[in-house]
């Protein structure tokens, strides 16, 4: 009973000495915790310039390729294609990208996948992850629905070519999909972003559309060329609409951050400065009353 | 004042009428030509477009028969509604006339004629040709072709 009372009693006579030396201690550490707050704010600062910059190359990139992407749906809508009811298969493209640190976009992407993998009928639709981010917040929970990721996507603009490769993953990956979409962020202000989805459809899906009988001349041979196509130039469209919104969002996240430090800062040096005031007090207490006592 | 009014209608009604003689409103022809980089032409009302397609070069005017097309490398001729033309090298891509008589031109890359070196496309010619001589499997051959045929292409667009 004694024994094991006693390492209790040292315990406490530890954090008493502890407490003892912890002025100069957490004036240390104050000022340590201070110098890194104001590193990170210096980061956040300069990231914010740099999104901020490759942000309005990316807004200028996409008023380019916004009548592109309308254009690729257009036949879609006009031609009232619709998805096949006898194939349930689903193929569900999230774009996102490989960098973090800017808010919801890709967590949002994902969020709409995920709830569509959590509803009835989930078993027959598979995912393919452009960009890491949404494969490590699918991969975990819906793994076996993943079908293949792109990565290095982010770094630099959107290319044609990049969606170029997309496409060919897409359509060599042999999963006949009946229909599927295309799930992204589109950019709506420097503010504001919203997941919206392209159509995908199956050629039986587009061949058997009942306004197809209004076109003219067409053969398979031409419907599966202009399919490649309009699949590569809407992933094309939806990586431009993603990466604006990923920049805008970056920026706005970015500023948020350097204002929160920059708060810290302000309540870190007030904390600073009043331990380091009584720090002094309690120093000069001490002489003064030694003083005194000598008397 | 009055008579500033009185102009404005006029030219108000002149504008109405113009449209009136062209072409009914519904029946405009709205050309959309977009490549990956650079927009072209975004809905705008064009008299008539020629395009080189897979089954053969075609005229689009207002009112054509709803058709999609698979674009070959080629020029793209763009006559606007005042009469100018513009004559514009598209590499690959698609087209699209809607029964509402719009018209979608996506090309995959396209650049205005004048854009368009003789020399640079005599080097990429031999290259692609040589590219295309030492191609080792089918699909390199395939990608040395289309290059060959596009380089071709735009030596005939630029010194014709």
């Amino acid at each position: 009973m004694l024994g094991r009372a006693a390492p209790g009693v040292c315990q406490v006579v530890a954090v008493a000495n502890q407490q003892q030396n912890r002025n100069m201690a957490t004036l240390k550490a104050i000022s340590i915790r201070l110098k890194s707050v104001k590193n990170i704010q210096k980061i956040t600062q300069s990231m914010k310039m740099v999104s901020a910059a490759k942000y309005t190359r990316a807004e200028r990139d996409l008023k380019a390729a916004r009548p592109y992407g309308e254009g690729a749906v257009q036949f879609y809508e006009r031609a009232e294609v619709a998805a096949p009811e006898d194939d349930p298969k689903q193929l569900y493209i999230a774009m996102t990208s490989d960098r973090g640190l800017c808010g919801a976009v890709h967590t949002g992407v994902s969020k709409v996948i995920r709830t569509r993998l959590q509803e009835p009928g989930a078993e027959n639709i598979k995912v393919i992850c452009v960009g890491d981010k949404s494969r490590g917040i699918l991969q975990r929970l819906y793994g076996k629905h993943i079908i293949s990721v792109c990565n290095e996507i982010g770094r630099l603009p959107p290319t044609f070519n990049d969606a170029c490769k997309i496409a060919g993953a897409i359509l060599t990956s042999d999963y006949e999909f009946g229909s599927g979409k295309i799930v992204y962020n589109k950019f709506r202000s420097v503010v504001s972003y919203q997941q919206s989805d392209l159509p995908l459809f199956s050629q039986k899906a587009v061949e058997s559309a009942p306004k197809l009988a209004t076109y003219d001349s067409l053969d398979a041979d031409v419907i599966q060329s202009y399919m490649e196509f309009s699949l590569a130039s809407m992933l094309f469209y939806a990586l431009k609409e993603g990466a604006c919104s990923e920049q805008s969002s970056r920026m706005t996240a970015m500023d948020n951050a350097s204002k929160n430090a920059g708060e810290m800062i302000d309540k870190l040096t007030l904390t600073f400065n009043r331990t380091r005031q009584a720090v002094i007090t309690r120093e000069l207490i001490e002489i003064i009353s030694g003083a005194a006592a000598l008397d | 004042m009055a008579f500033r009014g009185v102009l404005r209608n006029v030219a108000r009604r002149l504008q109405v009428r113009s449209y009136a003689s062209d072409v009914a409103k519904g029946d405009d022809m709205a050309l959309t030509f977009a490549a990956g980089n650079k927009v072209f032409y975004d809905k705008v009302v064009v008299k008539q477009v020629d395009v080189p397609s897979l089954s053969g070069a075609f005229g689009i005017l207002p009112k054509h028969v709803p058709t999609l097309a698979v674009l070959r490398p080629g020029v793209v001729t763009v006559i606007e509604n005042d009469g100018k033309t513009s004559k514009i090298f598209v590499s690959s891509g698609t087209v699209t006339v809607n029964d509402d008589s719009s018209v979608q031109v996506l090309a995959e890359e396209a650049h205005p004629l004048e854009n368009l070196d003789r020399g640079a496309a005599q080097e990429s010619l031999s290259k692609a040709q040589s590219e295309f001589n030492s191609a080792a499997n089918e699909k390199a051959k395939a990608e040395a072709a289309i290059a060959v045929e596009v380089a071709e292409e735009i030596l005939k667009a630029a010194s014709g």
